[in-house]
């Protein structure tokens, strides 16, 4: 028996694809799966075959209006539409709009016995009958293999199949043939993948560390290109989610907007502004340092300023963050109140890494915040490896930043390793790495704060010691000694000790203006004496001078009276002289 | 095609069903009514392997269940939801619906030993 419907020919300009609808599955395939072709959707038990062609299904007939056709050969259709309503989707619904058609193929091997030649056309019928009800453009075989076990006669079977995947194709039918892999060598259990040559979908169901991980990979597609990753995705309550690690460009926009990070004098560290809008922030220090203290002024300052914000607590419940926050004078609660400020907290180790990412992914995408913070997001490390950690957080900041979001990771730093080493992993995503450390000296356990670095602006290179008092955060002055920082009492009386050491220099300084004046007084008293002295010397010589002037010019006066008395009588004067001479030899 | 045709049953002979049914303290007492063979075979259209079906399934009743048989045979490309119905995969494919257990049977019956065996009219070995 041949179907005489009209298939609709594939197009032959190019490879013309069936969008899925699947969260990230799109992206991988680069547009979905191959149209008017069969896709071989392979994995081990409990892998999610099932779950991914009845979503590829159900999100067709919704949102691409193309009715499905499902035919399961293992699951019967109660327990099917069971099943798919943990995810979400109401089969029953979808029947009775019929947009849908299930139907169920069991053939139980006790109830058959083979005598001669068969064929499937009784399997054609039934799913040409079921896509010409609904009008059904797809199409999902799940698990055909099953025949194998329920029918005798492998040849025939395999050649059978090999007609129905032609005839399928032939009609332009977008199926999806699910089938068992047991074994790593190989796709199929009877190898079936031969007859499908134009997708290959692997899923893999992985337990590292008794956390399981779900993960997909497009091993062949003919015709186009297709990431060739292994894909971490999730099956949950809004079906299934593939992650693709590195579909997401670096092109994200880089804002220059700066916003406070809550705390005054750290603003000044960062040159005065705080943080990028849309930057990533790393926070890391030891245990006990203050991380979620500054993470709390952070987002209470966001909160002020109207934004919203997501808050992801892997560590301690929201309650408890609340609470903690209100002793150092930060009061979280009316920003929750109002919704601007939502707490999400949960262990990793309640699911995989992927699922923790996909939760984050769907938080945010619904609350919209425009900060994120997460912490500790080292806590991480301990449901998964350090590798997978990393892209997952790649993963996660890559979207934060292409979404503008402002996102702060705190860390927590195991004592004993090197402070900056531990999260070197990560930090090369970051913009922004504030490291908190506790600087012990003098038997004394003190905080201190520095920006490690941030990227596009001038910051402090100061470690500033920090106290946590209960009007919020406080950073301190920088107290320098021999041994570096001083903090604590060390810094305290560091600080006394300056505080003395400036009265005696001011009273040093007092005392120095004192004798100065005294010196003043004493000079000038001196100049007086002197100048006092002086002047009497200077009276007495010039009695003496104005004395021998008056001396001379009376002689002067003298002398002429005589002259003109003793008629100028000069001989008897020289005689006189010259008698004196004579007297002498 | 839909042939159907009923035979008035011989002489009833049926090892399972005495077996499994009947003990035989009542079998001695109790008069036999005639039991019927029903039988159905599906194809899909007059395909050499639907004719081939039939006519060794005719031959097969006649030599054995002569007169105690009545064959239906259903078309699915006329009555496709009869697939459904009847959880059909493989064609041609024989039900056998009376005498209970209901069994299936594939195939173009060329096998008469072993549709003798499916249909248990004949032991095994």
């Amino acid at each position: 028996m041949t179907p005489r419907t009209k298939a609709p020919q594939a197009s032959s300009k190019g490879l013309q694809k069936a969008l899925t609808g699947i969260q990230g599955l799109d992206e991988v395939t680069g547009g979905g799966l191959p149209r008017g072709r069969p896709t071989l959707v392979s994995g081990g038990a409990g892998s999610g075959k099932t779950m991914l062609a009845l979503e590829f299904l159900v999100r067709g007939a919704k949102q691409y209006d193309e009715p499905g056709v499902f035919i399961s050969f293992e699951e019967t259709i109660p327990d099917l539409t069971r099943n798919a309503a943990s995810l979400g989707f109401d089969l029953t619904r979808l029947v009775a709009d019929k947009k849908l058609f299930l139907d169920y193929v069991h053939v139980s091997r006790s109830e058959v016995a083979e005598t001669g030649a068969y064929d499937l056309d009784g399997l054609f019928i039934r799913i040409a009958d079921a896509v010409q009800r609904v009008g059904a453009r797809r199409v999902v075989l799940d698990t055909i293999e099953a025949l194998f076990g329920d029918l005798p006669n492998p040849g025939i079977l395999r050649a059978e199949i090999r007609r129905l995947f032609g005839w399928l194709k032939e009609k332009g039918l977008t199926t999806v043939i699910t089938a068992e892999r047991d074994r790593p060598d190989m796709l199929t259990r009877h190898g079936i993948e031969e007859f499908v040559s134009d997708c290959v979908i692997v899923l893999d169901h992985r337990i590292r560390e008794e956390i399981s991980t779900r993960r997909l990979r497009v091993v062949k597609y003919r015709g186009s290109t297709h990431g060739t990753n292994e894909y971490p995705f999730l099956i949950d309550e809004n079906g299934i989610s593939v992650l693709p690690i590195s579909s997401l460009g670096l092109d994200h926009a880089a804002p220059s907007l700066r916003i406070s990070t809550g705390i005054e004098r750290l603003d000044v560290m960062l040159s005065g502004k705080g943080f990028f809008r849309g930057s990533s922030i790393l926070l890391s220090g030891t245990a006990g340092t203050g991380k979620t203290s500054v993470a709390g002024h952070f987002v209470e300052a966001a909160c002020r300023r109207g934004e919203r914000c997501l808050y992801f607590a892997f560590e301690e419940s929201p309650k408890q963050i609340v609470r903690n926050m209100n002793s150092i004078g930060v009061d979280l609660e009316p920003w929750v109140r109002k919704g601007l400020l939502r707490f999400h907290a949960l262990r990793p180790t309640y699911a995989g890494i992927e699922e923790v990412l996909l939760v984050t992914h769907k938080h945010i995408a619904t609350f919209k915040p425009e900060v994120v913070v997460v912490d500790p997001m080292t806590n991480l490390l301990t449901v998964s490896t350090l590798n997978e950690v990393r892209s997952m957080l790649t993963r996660l900041v890559d979207f934060l930043k292409t979404q503008g979001i402002t996102a702060m990771f705190t860390s927590l730093t195991l004592p004993g390793g090197s402070l900056e080493a531990n999260e070197a992993d990560v930090s090369s995503l970051m913009d922004t790495w504030l490291l908190l450390k506790a600087i012990e000296v003098g038997g004394e356990r003190n905080r201190a704060l520095y920006v490690l670095k941030s990227r596009g602006m001038e910051h402090s290179n100061q470690i500033r010691e920090f106290l946590l008092t209960d009007h919020g955060l406080q950073l301190l002055d920088v107290y320098l000694g021999p041994e570096g920082v001083l903090t604590g009492s060390a810094r305290m009386s560091q600080e006394g000790r300056e505080r003395a050491a400036g009265t005696i220099r001011r009273q040093q300084t007092e005392g120095r203006g004192r004798e100065l004046d005294r010196k003043r007084q004493i000079f000038e008293a001196r100049m007086t004496a002197l100048r006092a002295e002086f002047e009497v010397e200077e009276e007495v010589i010039q009695q003496s001078i104005s004395d021998s002037k008056l001396l001379d010019e009376e002689l002067l006066q003298d002398r002429g009276q005589m002259v003109r008395s003793r008629e100028a009588d000069v001989s008897a004067y020289k005689k006189n002289g010259n008698t004196a001479r004579g007297r002498k030899r | 095609m839909a042939i159907t045709k009923t035979r008035t049953p011989a002489r009833r002979r049926n090892p399972v069903v005495e077996s499994l049914k009947l003990p035989r303290v009542r079998r001695a007492s109790k008069p036999k009514k005639p039991e019927v063979w029903k039988l159905r075979l599906f194809v899909a259209g007059q395909t050499p392997k639907s004719i081939r079906a039939f006519a060794n399934l005719r031959a097969l009743c006649e030599a054995h269940l002569e007169g105690r048989y009545r064959i239906e045979v259903v078309d699915l490309l006329e009555n496709p939801q009869m697939a459904r119905g009847n959880q059909i995969v493989a064609l041609p494919a024989l039900i056998v619906n009376l005498p209970k257990p209901v069994r299936q049977i594939i195939g173009d019956l060329s096998n008469t030993e072993r549709v003798l065996v499916g249909l248990a009219l004949q032991e095994v070995g």
